[in-house]
Protein backbone atom coordinates (compact mmCIF):
# COMPACT_ATOMS: atom_id res chain seq x y z
CA UNK A 1 0.00 0.00 0.00
CA UNK A 2 1.06 3.55 -0.67
CA UNK A 3 2.95 5.36 2.03
CA UNK A 4 1.43 8.81 1.91
CA UNK A 5 2.23 10.20 5.31
CA UNK A 6 5.30 11.93 6.49
CA UNK A 7 6.14 11.46 10.15
CA UNK A 8 3.13 11.58 12.45
CA UNK A 9 0.53 13.10 10.15
CA UNK A 10 -1.75 10.08 10.55
CA UNK A 11 -2.51 11.09 14.11
CA UNK A 12 -4.20 14.22 12.84
CA UNK A 13 -6.71 12.00 11.01
CA UNK A 14 -7.08 9.43 13.74
CA UNK A 15 -7.16 11.56 16.87
CA UNK A 16 -10.85 12.55 16.89
CA UNK A 17 -11.98 8.96 16.28
CA UNK A 18 -9.60 7.52 18.88
CA UNK A 19 -10.76 10.07 21.41
CA UNK A 20 -14.45 9.24 20.92
CA UNK A 21 -13.87 5.47 20.79
CA UNK A 22 -11.82 5.70 23.96
CA UNK A 23 -14.23 7.90 25.87
CA UNK A 24 -17.48 6.20 24.83
CA UNK A 25 -16.54 2.55 24.26
CA UNK A 26 -13.17 1.39 25.58
CA UNK A 27 -12.88 3.22 28.90
CA UNK A 28 -16.57 2.71 29.94
CA UNK A 29 -16.38 -1.02 29.14
CA UNK A 30 -13.33 -1.43 31.37
CA UNK A 31 -15.02 0.64 34.09
CA UNK A 32 -18.19 -1.49 33.87
CA UNK A 33 -16.12 -4.65 34.43
CA UNK A 34 -14.66 -3.00 37.55
CA UNK A 35 -18.08 -1.84 38.80
CA UNK A 36 -19.47 -5.36 38.44
CA UNK A 37 -17.38 -6.37 41.47
CA UNK A 38 -18.75 -3.54 43.60
CA UNK A 39 -22.00 -2.98 45.49
CA UNK A 40 -25.14 -1.08 44.38
CA UNK A 41 -23.52 2.33 44.85
CA UNK A 42 -20.07 1.25 43.65
CA UNK A 43 -18.42 1.94 47.01
CA UNK A 44 -18.04 -1.52 48.58
CA UNK A 45 -16.06 -4.33 47.00
CA UNK A 46 -18.28 -7.43 46.95
CA UNK A 47 -16.24 -9.89 44.89
CA UNK A 48 -18.32 -12.12 42.62
CA UNK A 49 -21.52 -11.64 44.61
CA UNK A 50 -23.28 -9.75 41.79
CA UNK A 51 -22.50 -12.62 39.42
CA UNK A 52 -23.70 -15.23 41.90
CA UNK A 53 -26.92 -13.29 42.29
CA UNK A 54 -27.29 -12.96 38.53
CA UNK A 55 -26.88 -16.67 37.97
CA UNK A 56 -29.18 -17.80 40.78
CA UNK A 57 -32.03 -15.25 41.05
CA UNK A 58 -35.31 -16.35 39.51
CA UNK A 59 -35.92 -13.19 37.40
CA UNK A 60 -32.46 -13.48 35.84
CA UNK A 61 -32.93 -17.17 35.06
CA UNK A 62 -36.15 -16.20 33.28
CA UNK A 63 -34.25 -13.68 31.16
CA UNK A 64 -31.68 -16.34 30.21
CA UNK A 65 -34.46 -18.71 29.19
CA UNK A 66 -36.16 -15.97 27.16
CA UNK A 67 -32.97 -14.91 25.42
CA UNK A 68 -32.40 -18.55 24.44
CA UNK A 69 -35.95 -18.76 23.13
CA UNK A 70 -35.45 -15.53 21.15
CA UNK A 71 -32.16 -16.88 19.83
CA UNK A 72 -33.70 -20.10 18.56
CA UNK A 73 -37.07 -18.89 17.25
CA UNK A 74 -36.13 -15.41 16.04
CA UNK A 75 -33.01 -16.61 14.23
CA UNK A 76 -34.76 -19.59 12.67
CA UNK A 77 -37.65 -17.50 11.36
CA UNK A 78 -35.75 -14.40 10.17
CA UNK A 79 -33.15 -16.45 8.32
CA UNK A 80 -35.67 -19.06 7.17
CA UNK A 81 -38.27 -16.58 5.91
CA UNK A 82 -35.51 -14.44 4.39
CA UNK A 83 -34.24 -17.44 2.46
CA UNK A 84 -37.72 -18.50 1.37
CA UNK A 85 -38.51 -14.98 0.15
CA UNK A 86 -35.17 -14.59 -1.63
CA UNK A 87 -35.84 -17.80 -3.59
CA UNK A 88 -39.53 -17.37 -4.41
CA UNK A 89 -39.44 -13.64 -5.14
CA UNK A 90 -36.79 -14.30 -7.76
CA UNK A 91 -39.53 -16.08 -9.74
CA UNK A 92 -42.14 -13.31 -9.88
CA UNK A 93 -42.07 -10.12 -11.93
CA UNK A 94 -43.31 -7.85 -9.15
CA UNK A 95 -40.29 -8.76 -7.01
CA UNK A 96 -39.21 -5.15 -6.29
CA UNK A 97 -42.63 -4.13 -4.99
CA UNK A 98 -42.95 -7.07 -2.58
CA UNK A 99 -39.38 -6.62 -1.40
CA UNK A 100 -40.12 -3.02 -0.47
CA UNK A 101 -43.14 -4.15 1.53
CA UNK A 102 -41.15 -6.77 3.46
CA UNK A 103 -38.17 -4.48 3.93
CA UNK A 104 -40.09 -1.40 5.09
CA UNK A 105 -40.27 -2.34 8.81
CA UNK A 106 -36.43 -2.14 8.86
CA UNK A 107 -36.69 1.63 8.40
CA UNK A 108 -38.95 2.39 11.36
CA UNK A 109 -38.11 2.33 15.06
CA UNK A 110 -38.77 -0.59 17.38
CA UNK A 111 -40.92 1.78 19.41
CA UNK A 112 -43.19 2.39 16.42
CA UNK A 113 -43.11 -1.34 15.59
CA UNK A 114 -44.10 -2.01 19.19
CA UNK A 115 -47.10 0.31 18.95
CA UNK A 116 -48.11 -1.24 15.62
CA UNK A 117 -48.10 -4.74 17.11
CA UNK A 118 -49.69 -3.78 20.40
CA UNK A 119 -52.56 -2.63 18.22
CA UNK A 120 -52.56 -5.90 16.25
CA UNK A 121 -52.70 -7.83 19.55
CA UNK A 122 -55.23 -5.43 21.17
CA UNK A 123 -57.61 -7.36 23.40
CA UNK A 124 -61.20 -6.57 24.38
CA UNK A 125 -63.70 -8.81 26.17
CA UNK A 126 -65.87 -10.96 23.92
CA UNK A 127 -68.92 -8.65 24.34
CA UNK A 128 -67.14 -5.65 22.75
CA UNK A 129 -66.17 -5.38 19.06
CA UNK A 130 -62.57 -6.43 18.55
CA UNK A 131 -60.34 -3.66 17.21
CA UNK A 132 -57.11 -5.68 17.09
CA UNK A 133 -56.59 -7.61 13.87
CA UNK A 134 -55.49 -10.83 15.53
CA UNK A 135 -58.43 -11.13 17.93
CA UNK A 136 -60.85 -10.10 15.19
CA UNK A 137 -59.60 -13.05 13.13
CA UNK A 138 -59.83 -15.41 16.13
CA UNK A 139 -63.36 -14.27 16.96
CA UNK A 140 -64.32 -14.34 13.28
CA UNK A 141 -63.38 -18.00 13.18
CA UNK A 142 -65.56 -18.66 16.23
CA UNK A 143 -62.89 -18.52 18.96
CA UNK A 144 -62.61 -16.58 22.20
CA UNK A 145 -60.49 -13.40 22.24
CA UNK A 146 -57.08 -13.82 23.92
CA UNK A 147 -55.03 -11.27 25.82
CA UNK A 148 -51.85 -12.51 24.15
CA UNK A 149 -49.33 -10.43 26.08
CA UNK A 150 -50.20 -12.05 29.41
CA UNK A 151 -50.27 -15.67 28.15
CA UNK A 152 -47.11 -16.78 29.96
CA UNK A 153 -44.72 -18.27 29.42
CA UNK A 154 -44.74 -19.22 25.74
CA UNK A 155 -47.45 -17.40 23.79
CA UNK A 156 -46.53 -13.92 25.02
CA UNK A 157 -42.85 -14.47 24.37
CA UNK A 158 -43.62 -15.78 20.89
CA UNK A 159 -45.84 -12.74 20.31
CA UNK A 160 -42.88 -10.46 21.06
CA UNK A 161 -40.55 -12.54 18.92
CA UNK A 162 -43.02 -12.20 16.04
CA UNK A 163 -42.51 -8.43 16.16
CA UNK A 164 -38.76 -8.93 15.86
CA UNK A 165 -39.24 -11.33 12.95
CA UNK A 166 -41.50 -8.80 11.23
CA UNK A 167 -38.75 -6.17 11.50
CA UNK A 168 -35.68 -8.24 10.61
CA UNK A 169 -36.85 -10.67 7.91
CA UNK A 170 -36.39 -7.93 5.30
CA UNK A 171 -32.74 -7.57 6.24
CA UNK A 172 -32.09 -11.30 5.78
CA UNK A 173 -34.09 -11.33 2.56
CA UNK A 174 -32.09 -8.47 1.00
CA UNK A 175 -28.73 -10.05 1.78
CA UNK A 176 -29.76 -13.58 0.78
CA UNK A 177 -31.42 -12.32 -2.36
CA UNK A 178 -28.22 -10.57 -3.47
CA UNK A 179 -26.26 -13.77 -2.80
CA UNK A 180 -28.91 -15.90 -4.55
CA UNK A 181 -28.70 -13.80 -7.69
CA UNK A 182 -24.96 -14.38 -7.66
CA UNK A 183 -25.39 -18.12 -8.20
CA UNK A 184 -24.55 -18.97 -11.81
CA UNK A 185 -27.84 -19.83 -13.52
CA UNK A 186 -26.17 -22.59 -15.54
CA UNK A 187 -25.53 -24.54 -12.33
CA UNK A 188 -29.22 -24.71 -11.52
CA UNK A 189 -30.22 -25.33 -15.14
CA UNK A 190 -27.70 -28.16 -15.42
CA UNK A 191 -29.14 -29.81 -12.33
CA UNK A 192 -32.68 -29.48 -13.73
CA UNK A 193 -31.66 -30.98 -17.07
CA UNK A 194 -30.13 -33.88 -15.17
CA UNK A 195 -33.61 -34.50 -13.75
CA UNK A 196 -33.36 -32.84 -10.35
CA UNK A 197 -36.62 -31.47 -8.99
CA UNK A 198 -36.88 -27.98 -7.47
CA UNK A 199 -36.29 -29.25 -3.94
CA UNK A 200 -33.13 -31.12 -5.00
CA UNK A 201 -31.86 -28.04 -6.86
CA UNK A 202 -32.47 -25.99 -3.73
CA UNK A 203 -30.77 -28.47 -1.41
CA UNK A 204 -27.82 -29.50 -3.57
CA UNK A 205 -27.03 -26.33 -5.54
CA UNK A 206 -28.57 -23.29 -3.84
CA UNK A 207 -27.83 -24.09 -0.19
CA UNK A 208 -24.13 -24.97 -0.69
CA UNK A 209 -23.68 -21.70 -2.60
CA UNK A 210 -25.35 -19.64 0.11
CA UNK A 211 -23.61 -21.38 2.99
CA UNK A 212 -21.18 -18.61 3.96
CA UNK A 213 -23.85 -15.90 3.61
CA UNK A 214 -26.24 -17.96 5.75
CA UNK A 215 -23.57 -18.40 8.41
CA UNK A 216 -22.86 -14.67 8.39
CA UNK A 217 -26.47 -13.52 8.78
CA UNK A 218 -27.19 -16.21 11.38
CA UNK A 219 -24.41 -14.85 13.57
CA UNK A 220 -25.59 -11.27 12.92
CA UNK A 221 -29.12 -12.21 14.02
CA UNK A 222 -27.84 -13.96 17.16
CA UNK A 223 -25.85 -10.88 18.16
CA UNK A 224 -28.92 -8.66 17.60
CA UNK A 225 -31.13 -10.95 19.59
CA UNK A 226 -28.78 -11.10 22.55
CA UNK A 227 -28.90 -7.30 22.75
CA UNK A 228 -32.68 -7.09 22.14
CA UNK A 229 -34.13 -4.35 24.31
CA UNK A 230 -36.65 -1.96 22.73
CA UNK A 231 -39.37 -4.42 21.71
CA UNK A 232 -39.60 -5.92 25.19
CA UNK A 233 -39.37 -2.51 26.88
CA UNK A 234 -42.24 -1.13 24.81
CA UNK A 235 -44.55 -4.12 24.70
CA UNK A 236 -44.40 -5.52 28.26
CA UNK A 237 -41.35 -4.01 30.02
CA UNK A 238 -40.50 -7.57 30.96
CA UNK A 239 -43.72 -8.27 32.86
CA UNK A 240 -45.45 -11.67 32.73
CA UNK A 241 -42.16 -13.60 32.35
CA UNK A 242 -41.11 -11.85 29.14
CA UNK A 243 -37.99 -10.12 30.45
CA UNK A 244 -34.70 -10.31 28.53
CA UNK A 245 -31.13 -9.63 29.64
CA UNK A 246 -30.83 -6.11 28.16
CA UNK A 247 -34.12 -4.93 29.63
CA UNK A 248 -33.23 -6.44 33.01
CA UNK A 249 -29.95 -4.54 32.95
CA UNK A 250 -31.81 -1.29 32.26
CA UNK A 251 -34.24 -1.91 35.11
CA UNK A 252 -31.50 -2.86 37.59
CA UNK A 253 -29.89 0.43 36.66
CA UNK A 254 -32.88 2.80 36.71
CA UNK A 255 -35.63 1.12 38.69
CA UNK A 256 -33.54 -0.45 41.44
CA UNK A 257 -30.46 1.82 41.21
CA UNK A 258 -28.29 -1.25 41.65
CA UNK A 259 -25.21 -0.34 39.63
CA UNK A 260 -23.25 -3.40 40.71
CA UNK A 261 -25.79 -5.95 39.51
CA UNK A 262 -26.55 -3.89 36.39
CA UNK A 263 -22.83 -3.90 35.53
CA UNK A 264 -22.57 -7.65 36.15
CA UNK A 265 -25.51 -8.25 33.79
CA UNK A 266 -23.86 -6.04 31.15
CA UNK A 267 -20.65 -8.07 31.50
CA UNK A 268 -22.58 -11.34 31.13
CA UNK A 269 -24.14 -9.95 27.94
CA UNK A 270 -20.69 -8.93 26.76
CA UNK A 271 -19.24 -12.38 27.47
CA UNK A 272 -22.05 -13.97 25.46
CA UNK A 273 -21.10 -11.74 22.53
CA UNK A 274 -17.30 -12.22 22.77
CA UNK A 275 -17.30 -15.35 20.55
CA UNK A 276 -18.98 -13.30 17.83
CA UNK A 277 -16.45 -10.48 18.21
CA UNK A 278 -13.68 -13.04 17.71
CA UNK A 279 -15.53 -14.47 14.71
CA UNK A 280 -15.92 -11.01 13.12
CA UNK A 281 -12.27 -10.14 13.62
CA UNK A 282 -11.20 -13.49 12.13
CA UNK A 283 -13.46 -13.02 9.15
CA UNK A 284 -12.04 -9.55 8.67
CA UNK A 285 -8.46 -10.84 8.74
CA UNK A 286 -9.28 -13.48 6.15
CA UNK A 287 -10.83 -10.80 4.00
CA UNK A 288 -7.78 -8.56 4.41
CA UNK A 289 -5.49 -11.42 3.43
CA UNK A 290 -7.08 -11.72 -0.04
CA UNK A 291 -7.06 -7.98 -0.73
CA UNK B 1 -45.48 -18.98 -21.13
CA UNK B 2 -47.89 -21.88 -21.64
CA UNK B 3 -51.28 -21.97 -19.94
CA UNK B 4 -50.44 -25.07 -17.88
CA UNK B 5 -47.25 -23.42 -16.61
CA UNK B 6 -49.32 -20.40 -15.58
CA UNK B 7 -51.71 -22.61 -13.63
CA UNK B 8 -48.85 -24.34 -11.90
CA UNK B 9 -47.53 -20.96 -10.80
CA UNK B 10 -50.77 -19.97 -9.04
CA UNK B 11 -49.69 -21.35 -5.62
CA UNK B 12 -46.40 -19.40 -5.92
CA UNK B 13 -48.27 -16.12 -6.48
CA UNK B 14 -50.66 -16.94 -3.65
CA UNK B 15 -47.84 -17.51 -1.17
CA UNK B 16 -46.11 -14.29 -2.21
CA UNK B 17 -49.26 -12.19 -1.98
CA UNK B 18 -50.35 -13.66 1.36
CA UNK B 19 -46.90 -12.99 2.84
CA UNK B 20 -46.94 -9.43 1.52
CA UNK B 21 -50.39 -8.86 3.05
CA UNK B 22 -49.25 -10.24 6.41
CA UNK B 23 -46.31 -7.83 6.34
CA UNK B 24 -48.31 -4.84 5.20
CA UNK B 25 -51.52 -5.12 7.22
CA UNK B 26 -50.12 -4.10 10.65
CA UNK B 27 -48.76 -0.82 9.27
CA UNK B 28 -51.85 -0.27 7.17
CA UNK B 29 -54.03 -0.71 10.26
CA UNK B 30 -51.96 1.90 12.06
CA UNK B 31 -52.23 4.38 9.20
CA UNK B 32 -55.99 3.98 8.77
CA UNK B 33 -56.67 4.11 12.50
CA UNK B 34 -54.63 7.27 12.96
CA UNK B 35 -57.22 9.12 10.86
CA UNK B 36 -60.28 7.80 12.73
CA UNK B 37 -62.02 9.67 15.55
CA UNK B 38 -61.71 8.05 18.98
CA UNK B 39 -65.29 6.77 19.18
CA UNK B 40 -65.14 5.20 15.68
CA UNK B 41 -61.87 3.53 16.49
CA UNK B 42 -63.36 1.83 19.53
CA UNK B 43 -66.64 0.93 17.80
CA UNK B 44 -65.22 -1.14 14.94
CA UNK B 45 -61.99 -2.51 13.48
CA UNK B 46 -60.02 -0.42 10.97
CA UNK B 47 -60.79 -2.91 8.19
CA UNK B 48 -64.46 -1.99 8.54
CA UNK B 49 -63.62 1.65 7.90
CA UNK B 50 -61.67 0.70 4.79
CA UNK B 51 -64.45 -1.52 3.46
CA UNK B 52 -67.33 0.88 4.16
CA UNK B 53 -67.31 3.87 1.77
CA UNK B 54 -69.89 5.70 3.91
CA UNK B 55 -67.32 5.89 6.71
CA UNK B 56 -64.64 7.49 4.54
CA UNK B 57 -66.09 10.94 5.11
CA UNK B 58 -65.44 10.56 8.83
CA UNK B 59 -61.66 10.40 8.50
CA UNK B 60 -60.07 13.34 10.28
CA UNK B 61 -56.68 14.83 11.03
CA UNK B 62 -57.82 15.71 14.55
CA UNK B 63 -55.64 13.04 16.19
CA UNK B 64 -52.56 14.52 14.53
CA UNK B 65 -53.39 18.01 15.78
CA UNK B 66 -53.81 16.55 19.24
CA UNK B 67 -50.50 14.66 19.38
CA UNK B 68 -48.46 17.39 17.66
CA UNK B 69 -49.81 20.32 19.65
CA UNK B 70 -50.94 18.88 22.97
CA UNK B 71 -48.95 15.65 23.49
CA UNK B 72 -45.54 17.15 22.74
CA UNK B 73 -44.90 15.23 19.51
CA UNK B 74 -44.39 18.52 17.62
CA UNK B 75 -41.54 19.55 19.88
CA UNK B 76 -40.20 15.97 19.84
CA UNK B 77 -40.19 16.03 16.02
CA UNK B 78 -37.94 19.08 16.11
CA UNK B 79 -35.75 17.49 18.81
CA UNK B 80 -35.29 14.38 16.67
CA UNK B 81 -33.88 16.57 13.88
CA UNK B 82 -31.69 18.54 16.31
CA UNK B 83 -30.28 15.25 17.60
CA UNK B 84 -29.99 13.34 14.33
CA UNK B 85 -28.59 15.80 11.78
CA UNK B 86 -25.53 17.05 13.73
CA UNK B 87 -24.82 13.50 14.96
CA UNK B 88 -24.76 12.20 11.40
CA UNK B 89 -22.45 14.99 10.21
CA UNK B 90 -20.06 14.63 13.17
CA UNK B 91 -19.88 10.83 12.89
CA UNK B 92 -19.32 10.84 9.16
CA UNK B 93 -16.61 13.51 9.23
CA UNK B 94 -14.64 11.83 11.99
CA UNK B 95 -15.13 8.35 10.49
CA UNK B 96 -14.02 9.51 7.01
CA UNK B 97 -10.79 11.02 8.37
CA UNK B 98 -9.99 7.87 10.35
CA UNK B 99 -10.92 5.54 7.48
CA UNK B 100 -8.61 7.50 5.17
CA UNK B 101 -5.66 7.09 7.52
CA UNK B 102 -6.49 3.42 8.03
CA UNK B 103 -6.59 2.73 4.29
CA UNK B 104 -3.78 4.83 2.83
CA UNK B 105 -1.26 5.56 5.54
CA UNK B 106 1.40 3.19 6.79
CA UNK B 107 2.08 3.32 10.51
CA UNK B 108 2.81 0.96 13.35
CA UNK B 109 -0.21 -0.55 15.03
CA UNK B 110 -2.51 0.03 12.07
CA UNK B 111 -3.56 -3.60 11.84
CA UNK B 112 -4.27 -3.74 15.58
CA UNK B 113 -6.28 -0.55 15.39
CA UNK B 114 -8.33 -1.90 12.49
CA UNK B 115 -9.10 -5.11 14.34
CA UNK B 116 -10.10 -3.15 17.43
CA UNK B 117 -12.53 -1.11 15.34
CA UNK B 118 -14.01 -4.29 13.82
CA UNK B 119 -14.30 -5.82 17.28
CA UNK B 120 -16.03 -2.74 18.66
CA UNK B 121 -18.80 -2.91 16.02
CA UNK B 122 -20.81 -5.46 18.00
CA UNK B 123 -19.93 -4.46 21.57
CA UNK B 124 -23.18 -4.15 23.58
CA UNK B 125 -23.96 -0.54 24.49
CA UNK B 126 -25.00 -1.83 27.91
CA UNK B 127 -21.30 -2.13 28.70
CA UNK B 128 -20.94 1.66 28.49
CA UNK B 129 -24.15 3.13 29.91
CA UNK B 130 -23.32 3.49 33.61
CA UNK B 131 -19.82 5.00 33.34
CA UNK B 132 -20.86 7.36 30.52
CA UNK B 133 -23.94 8.47 32.43
CA UNK B 134 -21.80 9.21 35.48
CA UNK B 135 -19.30 11.11 33.35
CA UNK B 136 -22.18 13.09 31.82
CA UNK B 137 -23.56 13.92 35.24
CA UNK B 138 -20.19 15.27 36.34
CA UNK B 139 -19.73 17.27 33.12
CA UNK B 140 -23.39 18.39 33.11
CA UNK B 141 -23.94 16.78 29.70
CA UNK B 142 -26.97 14.65 30.64
CA UNK B 143 -30.12 16.03 29.11
CA UNK B 144 -28.18 18.16 26.61
CA UNK B 145 -27.94 17.91 22.83
CA UNK B 146 -24.10 18.04 22.69
CA UNK B 147 -23.97 15.12 25.12
CA UNK B 148 -26.14 12.87 22.98
CA UNK B 149 -24.40 14.00 19.75
CA UNK B 150 -21.07 12.84 21.14
CA UNK B 151 -22.43 9.60 22.61
CA UNK B 152 -24.13 8.62 19.36
CA UNK B 153 -21.02 9.57 17.40
CA UNK B 154 -18.90 7.33 19.62
CA UNK B 155 -21.32 4.43 19.30
CA UNK B 156 -21.72 4.81 15.53
CA UNK B 157 -18.04 5.25 14.66
CA UNK B 158 -16.88 1.60 14.49
CA UNK B 159 -19.41 0.60 11.82
CA UNK B 160 -18.98 3.87 9.89
CA UNK B 161 -15.17 3.58 9.88
CA UNK B 162 -15.47 -0.03 8.74
CA UNK B 163 -17.90 0.79 5.90
CA UNK B 164 -15.88 3.76 4.63
CA UNK B 165 -12.54 2.02 4.97
CA UNK B 166 -13.73 -0.91 2.84
CA UNK B 167 -14.56 1.56 0.09
CA UNK B 168 -11.54 3.88 0.44
CA UNK B 169 -9.17 0.92 0.54
CA UNK B 170 -10.51 -0.36 -2.79
CA UNK B 171 -9.73 2.87 -4.67
CA UNK B 172 -6.94 2.37 -7.25
CA UNK B 173 -3.47 3.25 -6.04
CA UNK B 174 -2.51 4.95 -9.34
CA UNK B 175 -5.01 7.67 -8.53
CA UNK B 176 -2.97 8.75 -5.54
CA UNK B 177 0.35 8.38 -7.32
CA UNK B 178 -0.67 10.74 -10.08
CA UNK B 179 -2.18 13.18 -7.58
CA UNK B 180 1.12 13.32 -5.67
CA UNK B 181 3.02 13.82 -8.94
CA UNK B 182 0.86 16.89 -9.43
CA UNK B 183 1.90 18.10 -5.99
CA UNK B 184 -1.17 17.19 -3.94
CA UNK B 185 -0.76 16.77 -0.19
CA UNK B 186 -2.45 13.85 1.58
CA UNK B 187 -5.13 16.20 2.83
CA UNK B 188 -5.94 17.72 -0.57
CA UNK B 189 -6.01 14.19 -1.99
CA UNK B 190 -8.57 13.35 0.69
CA UNK B 191 -10.73 16.41 -0.01
CA UNK B 192 -10.49 16.55 -3.81
CA UNK B 193 -10.11 12.89 -4.68
CA UNK B 194 -11.33 10.47 -2.05
CA UNK B 195 -14.46 12.31 -0.89
CA UNK B 196 -15.89 13.07 -4.37
CA UNK B 197 -15.26 9.49 -5.49
CA UNK B 198 -16.95 8.13 -2.38
CA UNK B 199 -20.28 9.94 -2.61
CA UNK B 200 -22.30 6.71 -2.95
CA UNK B 201 -20.75 5.05 0.10
CA UNK B 202 -20.93 8.30 2.08
CA UNK B 203 -24.64 8.45 1.24
CA UNK B 204 -25.16 4.86 2.40
CA UNK B 205 -23.26 5.48 5.62
CA UNK B 206 -25.15 8.73 6.26
CA UNK B 207 -28.53 7.03 5.80
CA UNK B 208 -27.48 4.25 8.17
CA UNK B 209 -26.38 6.59 10.90
CA UNK B 210 -29.36 8.90 10.37
CA UNK B 211 -31.90 6.07 10.69
CA UNK B 212 -30.05 4.45 13.59
CA UNK B 213 -30.04 7.67 15.59
CA UNK B 214 -33.57 8.69 14.59
CA UNK B 215 -34.92 5.30 15.65
CA UNK B 216 -32.81 4.90 18.78
CA UNK B 217 -34.59 4.55 22.09
CA UNK B 218 -32.00 3.19 24.54
CA UNK B 219 -29.40 5.96 24.23
CA UNK B 220 -32.02 8.71 24.44
CA UNK B 221 -33.70 6.98 27.37
CA UNK B 222 -30.48 6.80 29.39
CA UNK B 223 -28.88 10.18 28.60
CA UNK B 224 -32.00 12.31 28.02
CA UNK B 225 -34.45 10.31 30.12
CA UNK B 226 -35.58 12.81 32.72
CA UNK B 227 -35.60 15.86 30.44
CA UNK B 228 -38.82 16.04 28.44
CA UNK B 229 -37.93 19.30 26.67
CA UNK B 230 -35.11 17.55 24.74
CA UNK B 231 -36.85 14.17 24.22
CA UNK B 232 -36.85 12.81 20.64
CA UNK B 233 -39.87 11.16 19.01
CA UNK B 234 -39.04 7.62 20.12
CA UNK B 235 -38.76 8.67 23.76
CA UNK B 236 -41.93 10.77 23.66
CA UNK B 237 -43.82 7.92 21.98
CA UNK B 238 -42.64 5.42 24.58
CA UNK B 239 -43.85 7.76 27.35
CA UNK B 240 -47.20 7.97 25.60
CA UNK B 241 -47.40 4.15 25.50
CA UNK B 242 -46.80 4.15 29.25
CA UNK B 243 -49.30 6.86 30.17
CA UNK B 244 -52.01 6.56 27.47
CA UNK B 245 -51.63 2.86 26.58
CA UNK B 246 -55.27 2.36 25.55
CA UNK B 247 -55.80 5.68 23.72
CA UNK B 248 -55.32 4.20 20.28
CA UNK B 249 -56.33 7.39 18.46
CA UNK B 250 -53.27 9.09 20.04
CA UNK B 251 -50.86 6.15 19.86
CA UNK B 252 -51.53 5.39 16.20
CA UNK B 253 -51.10 8.97 15.04
CA UNK B 254 -48.07 9.57 17.28
CA UNK B 255 -46.44 6.37 15.99
CA UNK B 256 -47.06 7.47 12.43
CA UNK B 257 -45.53 10.91 13.11
CA UNK B 258 -42.38 9.11 14.28
CA UNK B 259 -42.35 6.97 11.10
CA UNK B 260 -42.80 9.66 8.45
CA UNK B 261 -39.16 10.74 8.12
CA UNK B 262 -37.68 7.22 8.07
CA UNK B 263 -40.27 6.21 5.47
CA UNK B 264 -39.50 9.18 3.24
CA UNK B 265 -35.77 8.44 3.57
CA UNK B 266 -36.43 4.78 2.88
CA UNK B 267 -38.56 5.25 -0.23
CA UNK B 268 -36.43 7.99 -1.79
CA UNK B 269 -33.02 6.47 -0.97
CA UNK B 270 -33.77 2.73 -0.79
CA UNK B 271 -30.99 2.01 -3.30
CA UNK B 272 -28.31 3.50 -1.04
CA UNK B 273 -29.81 1.87 2.03
CA UNK B 274 -29.68 -1.59 0.46
CA UNK B 275 -26.18 -0.95 -0.87
CA UNK B 276 -25.05 0.01 2.63
CA UNK B 277 -26.48 -3.17 4.12
CA UNK B 278 -24.77 -5.29 1.50
CA UNK B 279 -21.43 -3.50 1.96
CA UNK B 280 -21.61 -3.73 5.73
CA UNK B 281 -22.70 -7.30 5.95
CA UNK B 282 -21.88 -9.31 2.87
CA UNK B 283 -18.19 -8.40 2.73
CA UNK B 284 -16.15 -11.41 3.74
Amino acid sequence: MTVTNKGRAHWFYLAPALLLLGVFLVYPSAETIRLSFYGPRSDVFVGVQNYLRAFTSAPMLTTFRNNLLWMAVFTLFTVGMGLLLAVILDRVRYETLIKSVIFLPMAISYVAAGVIWRFVYAFRPAVAPQIGLLNAIIVGMGGQPVWLLIQRPWLNNLALIAVGVWVWTGFCMVILSAAYKGIPREMQEAARIDGANEWQVFRCVTIPFLKSTLAMITTTMIVFVLKMFDIVYIMTNGAYDTDVIANRMYNEMFQFNNYGTASAIAVILFLAIVPFIVLNVRRFRAQEAVR
Amino acid sequence: MSASRKVRRVPLHLVVIVLALIWLSPSLGLLVSSFRPRQDLLASGWWTAVATPSEWGRFTTGNYQDVLLRQGMGRAFLNSFIITVPTTLITLTIAALAAYALSWMEFRGRQVLLMTVVGLIVIPLQMTLIPVLRMFNVLRLSGTFPGIWLAHAGYGLPLMIYLLRNFFGALPRELFESAYMDGATPFTAFLRLVLPLSVPVLASAAIFQFLWVWNDLLVALVYLGGYSEVAPLTLRLSLLVGSRGQDWHLLTSAAFVSMIVPMVVFFSLQRYFVRGILAGAVKG
